[in-house]
């Protein structure tokens, strides 16, 4: 951290509205045209929380995503919820990238910013679901991070008080910057855009960066489809298989009785 | 026996105040049958202080080798020591396949490990087994919030996988089994940048750990209508579990809640009052052992995944069955 306060970069991904989306259950495939991407609701918790921190400490806020071309709206998206600027990693080269790839890319692209103090992201994605892209970034630029954060307690010029829930025990942690969180969605509420900055979103320079802004500092081979040790051989959706499925309607005196028995014959009638 | 072969399937034990987690069993359960089916060995590594008594346990549940690391620096969870050691260790050991429980503490250290090794992380599989043909391990997990399941292989060593916690079965607990105990000299590391200030245990429910679960959803007209699933669930001797709409409307606490954003949870019987079945929600409990919906809306998605699908109104169903029960437990 230098005068100007903290610089704080949040990772955030575009997928597609989770509400919404339709699956082919006999191709077991996702039709993404079904659905309006938006942002990863769980990003918009780590974006409020390093505007949170801008607004107690001073400083700025980067937005970063790893994406198709389309992703840009949801950097706009961050720039009218208070993210200073956006940067957009588009490629043709990053497609098909498992979460050691897009850690990977992700880093490099951390490293090119230069200076920063802490990086936020989200606990996990609703498509990609795996809460490993945060912990990666962390290792490949070797800082510390502390995982399902769910409180800050303090900030300070040389790193941050979180609160973690892990396994039977709340943790509290100092993390010195720079540093890494991974934040649930009890750590704040996100605040709406207004129009105003949603207009001033709408006129602002994204820069995009593709591989070729990167190869100095990377390994190319590292990015994609070809830095992705893991391949999904098949995907289904999961069957209803295996139920019992019995219907049991009418009165509620005989519900209630039948399911008296039911829940005798599971044993849990004591 | 202990085979001389390299490699093999190696197992972090999850421990916290010197407890070891219950699903280190489960993993070496599994851990078990895929080091048989290669042909090789099996074994667990141990960090913490004053732990060795665990140690045999693991040994008891089915490791071949256990490699402690047993210091002072590793009581508590520190994800920057425990990786340093961990990834040592399995340069040296050469590993085929390592695997953590997809508990919140190995959801933080995989990642790590699996980037420091450069190889591939499979999140939160349900299902593992190996390939017949070429010995590479298969994964399953689901993605899309739950909404679609993926098979999965890693062309990298090892073959990383964080696996969700009470879907494995437990493996056997037997005190005759023989194995090793190797200590291992810990590496110090003076400043990680991470300092545990306070560590409290977790106040209120664990939800996870319920034998039932009795949970509402949007089918409760006022947060007060709880009391109805905690009278029911008293009388089952369980807990009462959410959708996540009543509590992002503060109705109960998140530790109840059960999904996607919230816990997952396997109890031998879960009953969801007015509960639609969203993919999110289902991402939860769909594992549960038996599962009964109390829905007035035949067409409930939920009713498609249920054992006993009854089709009422919660209002009316519950105070019966409540009702039926206080009297044959005089009440
Ligand atoms: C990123 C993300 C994460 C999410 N995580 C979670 C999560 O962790 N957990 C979760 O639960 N949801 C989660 N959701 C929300 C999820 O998509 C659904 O909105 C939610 O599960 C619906 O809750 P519900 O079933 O209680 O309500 P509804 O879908 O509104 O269903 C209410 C049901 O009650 C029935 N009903 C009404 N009155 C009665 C009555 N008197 N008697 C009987 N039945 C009645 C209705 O027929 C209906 O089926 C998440 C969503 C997103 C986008
Ligand atoms: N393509 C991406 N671009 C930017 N950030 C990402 C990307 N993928 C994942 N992240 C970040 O990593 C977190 C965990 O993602 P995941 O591992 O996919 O569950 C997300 O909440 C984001 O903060």
């Amino acid at each position: 951290m230098d005068e100007k306060g903290l610089h704080s970069i949040v990772l955030i991904k575009q997928v597609p509205d989770i509400e919404k989306v339709r699956f082919d259950h006999e191709k077991g495939r996702i039709d993404r045209s079904s659905a309006e991407a938006t942002t990863n609701p769980f990003d918009l918790n780590a974006l409020e929380l390093a505007v949170q921190v801008k607004e107690k400490v001073g400083g700025i806020v980067t937005a970063l995503s790893m994406g198709p071309p389309q992703a840009e709206s949801t950097l706009r998206d961050a720039l009218a919820r208070g993210a200073d600027r956006g940067i957009l990693l588009t490629d043709q080269r990053f497609a098909g990238a498992d979460t050691l790839a897009t850690s990977y890319t992700l880093a490099i692209a951390i490293k090119k910013l230069g200076h920063f103090d802490l990086i936020v992201c989200g606990e996990k994605t609703v498509d990609g679901d795996t809460a490993q892209v945060g912990p990666e970034v962390a290792e490949h630029l070797g800082i510390p991070h502390v995982a399902y954060v769910s409180e800050v307690k303090n900030v300070t010029r040389e790193g941050i008080i979180v609160n973690s829930r892990m396994g039977r025990s709340y943790y509290t942690f100092f993390l010195r910057f720079p540093g890494l969180i991974t934040v649930t969605k009890d750590v704040n509420v996100p605040r709406l855009p207004t129009l105003r900055d949603m207009m001033k979103a709408r006129r602002a320079q994204i820069p995009v960066w593709t591989s070729d802004d990167l190869v100095d500092i990377a390994q190319k081979e590292r990015f994609g489809i070809s830095g992705s040790p893991t391949q999904v051989v098949r995907v289904f959706t999961p069957s209803t298989e295996g139920r019992i499925g019995k219907v049991i309607q009418g009165d509620a005196e005989n519900i209630a009785k039948e399911l008296f028995i039911v829940l005798r014959q599971l044993g849990i009638l004591g | 026996m202990i085979s001389m072969e390299e490699g093999g399937v190696m197992v972090f034990a999850e421990q916290e105040d010197g407890m070891v987690h219950p699903i280190t069993y489960e993993l070496l359960g599994k851990g078990r049958e895929l080091a048989e089916k290669l042909g090789k060995d099996l074994s667990s590594v141990l960090l913490g202080y004053n732990i060795e008594k665990e140690a045999l346990e693991l040994i008891y549940h089915g490791a071949d080798t256990v490699f402690l690391y047993d210091h002072p620096s590793l009581k508590d969870f520190d994800v920057i020591r425990y990786k340093q050691n961990i990834v040592s260790l399995l340069k040296e050991e050469k590993a085929d396949i390592f695997l953590l429980g997809a508990t919140p503490i190995g959801r933080s250290l995989g990642p790590r490990v699996a980037a420091a090794m450069e190889t591939g992380l499979t999140a939160d599989c349900i299902e593992l087994d190996i390939d017949g043909a070429d010995g590479s391990l298969v994964q399953i997990r689901p993605a899309f919030s739950g909404n679609i399941i993926a098979r999965i292989k890693t062309r990298t060593k090892p073959q990383m996988a964080t696996v969700r916690y009470k879907v494995m079965k437990r493996s056997h607990r037997d005190t005759m089994r023989k194995g090793r105990i190797v200590r291992r000299e810990v590496k110090e590391v003076s400043e990680t940048g991470i300092h545990l200030l306070k560590k409290e245990p977790l106040k209120g429910v664990d939800i996870s750990e319920a034998e039932v679960i009795v949970s509402g959803g949007r089918g409760l007209r006022k947060p007060e209508d709880f009391k109805l699933l905690e009278e029911l669930s008293r009388l089952l001797g369980g807990t009462v579990g959410s959708s996540r709409p009543l509590v992002d409307e503060g109705w109960i606490g998140r530790e109840h809640q059960v999904g996607f954003s919230g816990n997952t949870v396997k109890p031998k019987v879960y009953i969801a009052c007015g509960i639609s079945g969203s993919p999110q929600h289902l991402f939860g409990m769909r594992d549960s052992e038996v599962i009964i919906a109390i829905n007035k809306d035949p067409s409930a998605p939920i009713f498609k995944f249920s054992d006993y699908c009854i089709i009422g109104d919660l209002y009316e169903v519950l105070p019966a069955l409540i009702r039926e029960i206080k009297k044959s437990v005089g009440e």
